[in-house]
């Protein structure tokens, strides 16, 4: 899915003479020496479409329901019970639905989607995640004509979630979307990421991806889909409305009221690789800049 | 025994530098090192405020004055850690590339107050030495008031940088908060005096 210019990729004897360049260094040299280093020139930073290493996905998480620092999702979610499983799809609908994870993974088939992950904290990814399109799942309901929001909202289950029993957000986990975004084919339902099983800390069994969007608007373990008539308050603007829009689009040019979205830092790449310039609609901007057109994406962040 | 705390003191307030020494020769930074890195140094920094903060309430409390000759090496270890804190930012983070850095410092609220913390420590730093204590005399201690300040805004720093304040920004906001009101006690009770 994701496209690459010609100029981003590093030809390989390139790359791979960086690489030994940068071993040859070796720990020996000075930090100041090397982080003099300005900014490296976009066209040789192709490490931005490499693959996160599976370790640094899966132990490296926002997932609030399970603590609060990065590695307690990965530490705190391994009993976390997914079975049995059900998802309602409700609200203003003609006939709302339960379906179990079985059904589901019967019903659709996943394939592999490879996305970019960028979260408002300033940092990427890139996930094999396998999965389908949200709208092959949204069309088994007939919305009624008063639907023009989907909401999302995950398990509430503080026995098994740490982090649900402090007032860290107001649980459950809530998100949204416009229809047309939510109907859009890179809005993916994710079942599972590097050809296996969705892990806990990733949002098992079920959890939603929308690759132009910072990473908090892909909502994790999702019970409960729900169209709805008025914009959704989700669980990130009721904690800060100032800060977290309903919109949410990646966007380099609109800073977080208290950093910068301009740069990301991408994971995996070591201590001495640079930041590198964040992406209009975090680089899918040909596929889904149409659903804005007319909108000012400063207001509406 | 007591001869040798201060040494003791002074290699135990290297653990930050040891840890890190640790985890960049073994690899352990994590997926993102500039970050672990830099907070890292910028924890430590808070924990060494709050510990130059505790010395004069540890001599309240346990009727001793030995802590208070350990408050200017905290407190100068505060000033070390915050300077590398700020660097590895600069230089680590920002490759030395001023142009965002300023736009950082004069916009982003957190970086503002971070920055003035450090800028504040310096007068301290410099003022430390035995000798600024005898020449500044009244002055030195009015100067050295700003330490209350300092913590105030690197504490401030830390919970604007945070998306949450659960739950580390806010135990650290409940230490300063307690070891600040110790300072509205003495002061009380040595004016009633």
């Amino acid at each position: 899915m994701i496209k690459f210019k010609n100029s981003e990729i590093t030809p390989e004897n390139i790359y791979k003479k960086r690489r030994s360049f940068i071993k040859s260094i070796g720990l020996s040299a000075s930090t100041l020496a090397m982080s003099a280093i300005p900014f490296v020139n976009k066209s040789l930073a192709s490490e931005r479409d490499k693959l996160t290493s599976y370790k640094d996905i899966t132990t490296y998480n926002n997932y609030y329901e399970f603590g609060t620092s990065k590695s307690d999702p990965h530490r705190n979610s391994q009993i976390f019970k997914t079975t049995p499983w059900d998802i309602t799809i409700e609200g203003e609908v003609e006939k709302p639905i339960k379906l179990s994870m079985e059904e589901i993974s019967e019903m659709f088939i996943s394939e592999e989607r490879i996305y970019r992950l960028r979260c408002v904290e300033g940092w990427s990814m890139v996930i094999p995640w396998m999965g389908f399109s949200l709208s092959k799942l949204l069309s088994k309901v007939n919305p009624t004509n008063k639907a023009k929001f989907v909401e999302f909202e995950s398990v509430y289950d503080p026995a098994q979630m740490k982090g649900q029993r402090y007032p860290v957000l107001n649980w459950p986990y809530n998100e949204g979307l416009r229809i047309d975004e939510a109907m859009h084919p890179l809005t993916t339902v994710v079942t599972g990421l590097y050809g296996k099983k969705l892990p806990n800390q990733n949002g098992a069994p079920l959890r939603i991806f929308i690759p132009w969007k910072y990473g908090f608007k892909s909502a994790k373990a999702i019970v409960k889909i729900k169209f709805v008539e008025n914009m959704p308050t989700s669980s990130w603007m009721w904690a800060s409305p100032r800060e977290y829009g309903f919109y949410s689009n990646v966007n380099p040019n609109v800073d977080h009221p208290r950093w910068s979205q301009a740069t990301e830092r991408i994971i995996g790449e070591g201590v001495w690789a640079p930041r590198v310039k964040t992406l209009m609609f975090n680089g899918y901007g040909d596929e889904v800049a149409s659903l804005y057109s007319g909108m000012d994406l400063k207001k509406n962040y | 025994m007591s001869r040798y705390s201060k040494t003791l003191v002074f290699f135990l307030s290297l653990w930050p530098l040891y840890v890190i020494s640790y985890q960049i020769i073994f690899n352990q930074l994590g997926p993102e090192p500039v970050d672990r890195i830099i907070n890292h140094f910028g924890e430590w920094t808070l924990i060494f405020i709050l510990l130059t903060l505790s010395m004069t309430p540890l001599k309240k409390i346990t009727k001793s004055v030995e802590w208070i000759k350990f408050r200017r090496m905290l407190g100068l270890f505060t000033f070390f850690y915050a300077s590398i804190h700020m660097l590895s930012y600069v230089g680590l983070d920002y490759r030395f590339d001023f142009e965002p850095l300023i736009n950082d410092v004069l916009k982003k609220k957190f970086i503002f107050i971070g920055f003035s913390a450090w800028l504040l420590l310096i007068p301290l730093a410099v003022t430390s030495s035995e000798r600024m204590v005898r020449l500044l005399k009244q002055n030195w201690k009015k100067i050295h008031r700003l330490i209350y300040i300092i913590g105030i805004f690197g504490i401030l720093h830390y919970i604007w940088l945070s998306k949450t304040i659960f739950f580390k920004p806010l135990i650290f906001l409940i230490i300063l908060v307690i070891l600040l009101l110790f300072r509205v006690k003495i002061t009380r009770s040595a004016s009633k005096i």
